[in-house]
């Protein structure tokens, strides 16, 4: 039975990195004795993926996760048990049994919206019809220039700082701090704020 | 809790941030102010290796039992950390709080090995704490420090308060009750807190050395100071607290498992091994009381594996029963079981076989020596027929992997027994060679190893001498050549230890306390984290023992058995004329039984538990 977890990171967990906080959730499954399915072999694993990495020092509201269990488990006793084990800064939000067929919510995931927390900001910059950047790839060294306004769905001031609507996933990427970059401000803290597929719904 | 003392840039400049900002999962959190005692707890080396460290976790979950103490962790901040706190003049701090290190009560370290010295200094330095105890104030915490280090104490004794002899679940509640007592009064605390057995406090004590620079006499400078400081040991071993919230680290450290004790103490008795000299008698965890204790640490912690800790496994009388339980209990629950020192026999190899891909795991010989004839010198049980009938019945269970392990500069040694190395090693590969080609799986890898000897004090080789850093090179290139000119050398590979680290090694262990001004010179030269071979700066040591005028042959030489020693003043329980006993048997090549077969009169009965007492009661 497939099961779509989406849980919140905030506070100093935002410095435990992506390996690590998968490790994490292994031993959480353990701690809250979730029925999850391993996979088969001499040292079996959790069947477990993320819907995206979140870069070192960011937050979020929502983040996801898939896994896999071997009998059913009633919702409101999953999440409970899981954050009975939950560290400061992480928080279990919802716990959702997925059609069998469903793909994971890395390949689902298209697009999300960041909350950037910073000062007096001006947008100004993006207003173009083009904004290409140049990139270099690290390992051919090769550069490739690419134009990110189309990836830049939504972006406006908020009383804390700026909000976005960005391009993530496979066929499109892109980071917030690059369009913090692009804007030429420092910023205190990025939080991710939900993560939508190709209809603009919510993983 | 959202607070870390280190600003947000730095925390996302430095590498793995996890080590300093706490929080995980089985932290323990008071309220600061409700307390009367506040300790931080190092462990001098990165956190990866501190947190793996099962002797921080008992000592952790034992001082914050007490409701009038809360004990925070800290530990060596990495290069990268290192660096910019001295930069920006930033104090070191403990992870639970983030408070500075220097507004807590007391500072501990606990010492595992010798080159983790120059990281104590680099905790005091970065505290703001006066690196020599002499130079403290009421003002400064109390530096104390426990761990196998402690048993000699003296290169590092002018830089603690106090020092703890031996295992901490005895004293310390009468120690932390004396501070409370006596707090801010730093004077009057250390000379009470030296009446309590097992406790040494360097300051009251005065060593005096003869013209050639050995120790004359080494005297307490009052008469209520005891002449001799006794080894705290637990008889009961069941009757220790569990580690009951074991705290699980968000970053991979190097023991990334639950770590279940089974027993203190070895009955062997190998010459040069300190731990089987220093917590003798061998006592053990009833079987029972260790199953409980897997299932609750597993299930606290949700580690994926679990291994067994002792000095000799399968010397443990329950192990049969324990690994029964464990195989079923891991089985269901999808966890691995690791075993490292179980004797490779048909037991182990069946249990092995159970919990491990034979197809990846290696078999582990520790050997020692070459010959049998020195393996007869250091006592170690092991013979070259347990070794070709346990490696030959591993190969037809499908192992090619074999590790042998080694040491070099053995006393006693000669050509025959380094070259005795690659013969072994030969024997075990034609060994491997003798079952059908259908049978074999691939060719047999055999990685042979050496370290070179380093004299423990507490040892019956505690009076050997030891070798130059060049001597030992010429010897691990002779052990290579000849492997080299084995028939089947291209299955054996073979490396070894580095020797200068060995010989520095040699000098802290039976050094003096004259040695603390090369410590902390060295410290001031740069030295720090000797223990990575990355890091440890030959060239720098070298220059700092010229600097200070020390010689490391002085400390290396081999001594007499009528020489005053700096550890004399420290009472075991395992009495010097033992030792003195079993290296005479050494140079004779006498082999001694082990603590089951009959008992040596080591004089580790007067503890009156453990093995000496075994069936007797």
């Amino acid at each position: 039975m497939k099961i779509r977890i989406k849980f919140s990171k905030r506070g100093n967990i935002r410095f435990i990195g992506h390996l690590d906080m998968m490790r994490y959730f292994q031993k959480c499954m353990r701690r809250a004795d979730i029925p999850i399915r391993y996979s088969d072999g001499f040292s079996p694993h959790q069947i477990m993926s993320f819907a995206a990495p979140l870069g070192l020092g960011t937050e979020s509201d929502a983040e996801y996760m898939d896994i896999e269990i071997t009998e059913d488990i009633d919702r409101a006793e999953a999440v409970k048990r899981l954050n009975d084990v939950m560290c400061d800064g992480v928080k279990v939000l919802d716990w959702k049994v997925m059609p069998d067929n469903s793909k994971t919510a890395m390949s689902q995931m298209e697009s999300a919206d960041y909350l950037v927390i910073c000062g007096d900001v001006e947008l100004a910059p993006l207003q173009k019809d083009e904004i290409p950047v140049t990139k270099e790839n690290k390992k051919t060294g090769e550069s490739k220039t690419v134009d990110i306004k189309p990836m830049i769905y939504e972006i406006h001031k908020v009383p804390e700082g700026v909000f976005m609507h960005i391009a993530q996933g496979s066929s499109a990427n892109l980071k917030p701090s690059a369009v913090m970059e692009l804007l030429g401000t420092g910023y205190d803290r990025i939080i991710r704020k939900e993560i939508y597929d190709s209809n603009g719904l919510t993983l | 809790m959202d607070k870390t003392f280190l600003s947000e840039d730095i925390l996302l400049k430095v590498d793995k941030p996890a080590r300093y900002i706490g929080n995980e999962i089985n932290m323990c959190i008071k309220d600061p102010a409700e307390v009367d005692i506040r300790i931080a707890f190092c462990f001098p080396d990165v956190y990866e290796i501190g947190m793996s460290n099962i002797g921080m976790q008992i000592i952790y979950g034992m001082f914050n039992a007490r409701e009038d103490t809360y004990c925070e962790r800290v530990f060596s901040p990495w290069f990268d950390l290192d660096a910019i706190m001295r930069e920006r003049h930033i104090p070191l701090f403990t992870l639970e709080t983030q408070t500075p290190v220097r507004e807590l009560d007391m500072l501990a370290f606990t010492m595992g090995y010798e080159m983790c010295y120059t990281n104590i200094l680099q905790v005091l330095d970065l505290s703001g704490i006066p690196m020599y105890a002499s130079d403290r104030t009421d003002s400064d915490p109390i530096v104390f420090g426990g761990g196998t280090c402690a048993y000699n104490p003296e290169p590092i004794a002018d830089f603690f308060d106090f020092l703890y002899i031996g295992e901490a679940e005895t004293r310390y509640d009468m120690v932390l009750d004396l501070f409370r007592k006596h707090k801010g009064d730093r004077k009057t605390f250390l000379r009470e807190v030296s009446h309590i057995e097992g406790i040494y406090v360097p300051s009251l004590y005065e060593p005096a050395y003869n013209e050639d620079g050995t120790l004359r006499a080494f005297t307490p400078k009052y008469e209520d100071v005891p002449a001799r400081v006794k080894r705290q040991t637990v008889i009961d071993m069941d009757s220790v607290r569990f580690i009951d919230r074991p705290v699980v680290p968000f970053i991979k450290v190097t023991q990334d498992r639950v770590v279940l004790e089974i027993m203190r103490g070895c009955i062997r008795g190998c010459r040069f091994c300190q731990a089987g000299m220093i917590y003798r008698p061998q006592r053990e965890h009833s079987a029972e009381y260790l199953k409980k204790y897997a299932v609750k640490m597993l299930e606290i912690t949700g580690a994926d594996e679990i291994s067994l800790s002792s000095l000799s496994s399968s010397d443990y009388s329950g192990i049969k029963e324990l690994l029964d339980f464990l195989i079923e209990y891991t089985s269901k629950k999808k966890v691995n079981i690791s075993l490292p020192s179980l004797r490779i026999d048909a037991f182990s190899l069946d249990v092995m076989n159970k919990v491990q891909d034979v197809k990846k795991s290696s078999l582990t010989f520790a050997a020692e020596a070459g010959t049998q004839r020195l393996r007869d010198v250091i006592n170690k049980g092991i013979t070259e027929e347990d070794i070709m009938s346990g490696s030959l019945e591993a190969f037809k269970g499908g192992w090619n992997k074999v590790k042998m392990y080694f040491m070099l500069g053995l006393p006693t040694e000669t050509d025959e027994d380094r070259n005795g190395i690659g013969e072994l090693c030969e024997r075990i590969a034609e060994n491997y060679y003798t079952i059908p080609r259908e049978e074999r799986n691939g060719k047999v890898q055999i990685q042979a190893s050496s370290s070179f000897f380093v004299p423990k004090p507490f040892t019956p080789f505690q009076w050997a001498g030891m070798k130059t850093a060049a001597e030992y090179t010429e010897m691990a290139h002779q052990v290579k050549d000849h492997i080299r000119e084995q028939l089947n050398q291209k299955c054996i590979r073979y490396a070894w230890h580095d020797p200068e680290v060995s010989v520095l090694e040699g000098v802290f262990a039976r050094g003096d306390r004259r040695l603390s001004e090369l410590i902390v010179t060295a410290y001031r030269n740069g030295c720090m984290y000797d223990a990575w071979s990355d890091s440890f700066r030959a060239d720098l040591w070298k220059k700092s023992f010229e600097e200070c005028g020390i010689s490391p042959d002085f400390y290396n030489r081999e001594r007499e058995t009528d020489e005053l020693l700096p550890w004399d003043f420290i009472d075991i329980g395992v009495s010097r004329e033992f030792l003195e006993r079993e290296w005479n048997n050494a140079r004779l090549g006498r082999v001694t039984p082990n603590c089951r077969q009959q008992c040596a009169g080591c004089g580790a009965r007067s503890f009156e538990g453990g093995v000496c007492f075994e069936d007797k009661n």
